[in-house]
């Protein structure tokens, strides 16, 4: 250091608790303001677009469990979605619908986590505790359906591998009874708390051009103006069929994203009632047997069964040749897969849009002249995912 | 904002569905009036989008002029691909999007392999700043004119770039695993 220099070099993180995951931020500071900011990502990288080359597609759903593992089964159904278009596979209603439970349900459970957190930056730990047990009950929600709580691996291409159980719907429409309670309990603490509004308006602001400029979708696109939803813009799995609006923010702003996740709780949860009112009575899986484990009983006295399960298994299926893009509104942003199949038993190249990797190089200039505390609030207010950012 | 018209308050929930894999009629509009202006090498309809590839020499100019003309505004991403056949290519694919009009559109470029380099679009995205620092990352693809090329995801002493087609999947520089006792 020379004797000379004026500005102290800080380094956030990699093992930072406030930074929620490995990432490193080398901040040069002038006293409290930063007058500049460097991000280093990579820390927990796994090659998991070259192993994609190398797993069936069916082996492939694990992997996207792990990009954004704070709502996994939006990036499983994605993945499948992804799959059914290259093979011209149209699921039904019910499969649809199911989906659309789940995904919202994923929504939840990641904006809980992103807004409980940022309340938690801000000094406020009593919110965290309210919401966080109701993400408990999601992820019961997931052990009913699939059997597992973090890492789903939900789902199957083509549908599901069992259909919900009674106690899965009952909790289900307990949770729907209980959530806008805490919910709203938690608005009450945050929404026009004195303190947690002084921290967040005017931190970390972008504009809507800025935003795009960096390829920002999800709620902190929207934080800033513009509304932007695959859901609405491209729509999958017949989120047409309901009613639900996109809520938006005016400054892009900490406040802004916090508003915005709140309010898409909210819409989240009336899909999931609309959804769960006008669940059709159908099968729950469409038929892919190239893709579907037969039932376990048939495999072992029916002969079909047990070619298809083998098939399955050693992934020996015809696929279509061909690059298809399809993209979910993942809980942070859109969540694009980009196959290239060459008719072999996996994908040729598959490259994920992760949303966060691609807003996360903003931070510099989002955080340029800010005080070092509130560069930790724009950091946790961006819901960044380190699997996801590191793939 | 008002400043692209779609962009008001609240949008109605409902949009008209965009019928599947069938390209929108903007974008068909915008590659034949590309295809009057430059050569496209190849034009195909990838379930509902069109990915049309270019010239190394004009891709700047395609992109530039699908920005400040045809309000592309979003670069959704841009990967690289390793083709093997018919003959071994690195391929830079930028996925550009339309917000309005619902439109996304695939310009990819075809690069040699021993030679591997092609104008950066950090100028006019600055998105792209790290979606080529990673193409470059993982298939050594040189972005002529970037600011700050270096590796991101990998560390900084790698010497070969793991997703071309050649590197296999488990490090080959790896010498802690025994072959005859792993079975490999």
């Amino acid at each position: 250091m020379t004797p000379d220099k004026k500005t102290v070099t800080v380094n956030l993180g990699p093992t930072h608790p406030a930074t929620h995951g490995v990432f490193q931020n080398i901040i040069e500071l002038d006293g409290e303001r930063i007058v500049e900011a460097e991000s280093t990502v990579g820390y927990i990288h796994r090659a998991f677009e070259k192993l994609s080359e190398h797993r069936p597609f069916y082996q492939i759903t694990p992997i996207t469990d792990r990009l954004n593992y704070c709502s996994s089964p939006i990036n499983n159904i994605g993945w499948h979605l992804t799959v059914e278009r290259l093979l011209g596979v149209q699921t039904n209603r019910r499969i649809d619908y199911m989906r659309i439970i789940i995904m919202e349900l994923a929504r939840i459970a990641d904006h809980i986590v992103c807004n409980g957190i940022l309340g938690v930056d801000s000094g406020a730990f009593s919110g965290f505790l309210y919401v966080f047990q109701q993400r408990e009950s999601i992820y019961e929600i997931y052990e009913e359906i699939c059997g597992s709580r973090l890492t789903t691996n939900i789902g199957r291409i083509g549908g599901f591998e069992r259909d919900f159980s009674d106690v899965a719907i009952a909790k289900l429409r307990h949770f729907l009874e209980e959530f806008p309670k805490v919910l709203s309990e938690f608005e009450a603490l945050f929404d026009r708390n004195r303190i947690f509004m002084d921290r967040t308006i005017g931190v970390g602001a972008l504009s809507a051009e800025r935003a795009l400029a960096y390829g920002f979708t999800g709620p902190n696109l929207r934080a800033t103006g513009v509304d932007y939803d695959c859901r609405v813009a491209e729509p999958y799995s017949s989120y047409t069929d309901f009613e639900f609006d996109i809520p938006i923010g005016q400054n892009g702003d900490t406040y802004d994203r916090y508003l915005v996740r709140n309010q898409e709780m909210w819409q989240s949860l009336s899909l999931i009632r609309q959804a769960l009112d006008a669940l059709p009575s159908d099968d729950y899986h469409v038929h892919v047997p190239e893709f579907y484990l037969p039932p376990k009983a048939q495999v072992a006295t029916v002969m079909e069964a047990l070619i298809y399960h083998f098939k399955v298994v050693m992934g020996e299926i015809p696929v279509p040749k061909g690059t298809v893009y399809s993209a979910v509104e993942g809980a942070n942003g859109e969540l694009g897969y980009y196959l290239i199949s060459d008719g072999g038993r996996s994908p040729y190249r598959l490259h994920f849009r992760r949303p966060c990797f691609i807003y996360y190089q903003a931070f510099p200039e989002m955080v340029k002249g800010a005080l070092l505390s509130d560069a930790v609030m724009t950091m946790s207010s961006l819901n960044l995912i380190a699997g996801e950012l590191d793939a | 904002m008002n400043m692209w018209g779609y962009y008001n308050n609240m949008v109605s929930s409902k949009p008209a569905p965009p019928v599947m894999n069938q390209p929108t009629p903007f974008s068909t509009q915008v590659v034949s009036h590309l295809a009057s202006h430059y050569s496209l090498l190849n034009q195909e309809n990838q379930y509902g989008s069109w990915a049309i590839q270019v010239s190394p020499s004009d891709y700047f100019s395609v992109v530039s002029d699908l920005k400040s003309r045809h309000q592309f505004t979003m670069l959704t991403d841009l990967c690289g691909v390793h083709y093997v056949e018919p003959e071994p290519v690195l391929a830079v694919v930028a996925h550009l999007h339309h917000l309005p009009e619902r439109s996304r559109l695939f310009v990819s470029v075809h690069l040699p392999i021993d030679n591997p380099s092609i104008d950066s679009l950090v100028s006019l995205y600055d998105a792209a700043n790290w979606m080529e620092r990673e193409t470059y990352d993982f298939f050594g693809i040189i972005f002529k004119g970037h600011p700050h090329l270096v590796r991101i995801l990998n560390e900084d002493s790698m010497t070969v770039f793991p997703l071309r087609k050649g590197f296999p999947l488990e490090d080959s520089t790896r010498d802690d695993k025994d072959d005859r006792m792993f079975g490999r």
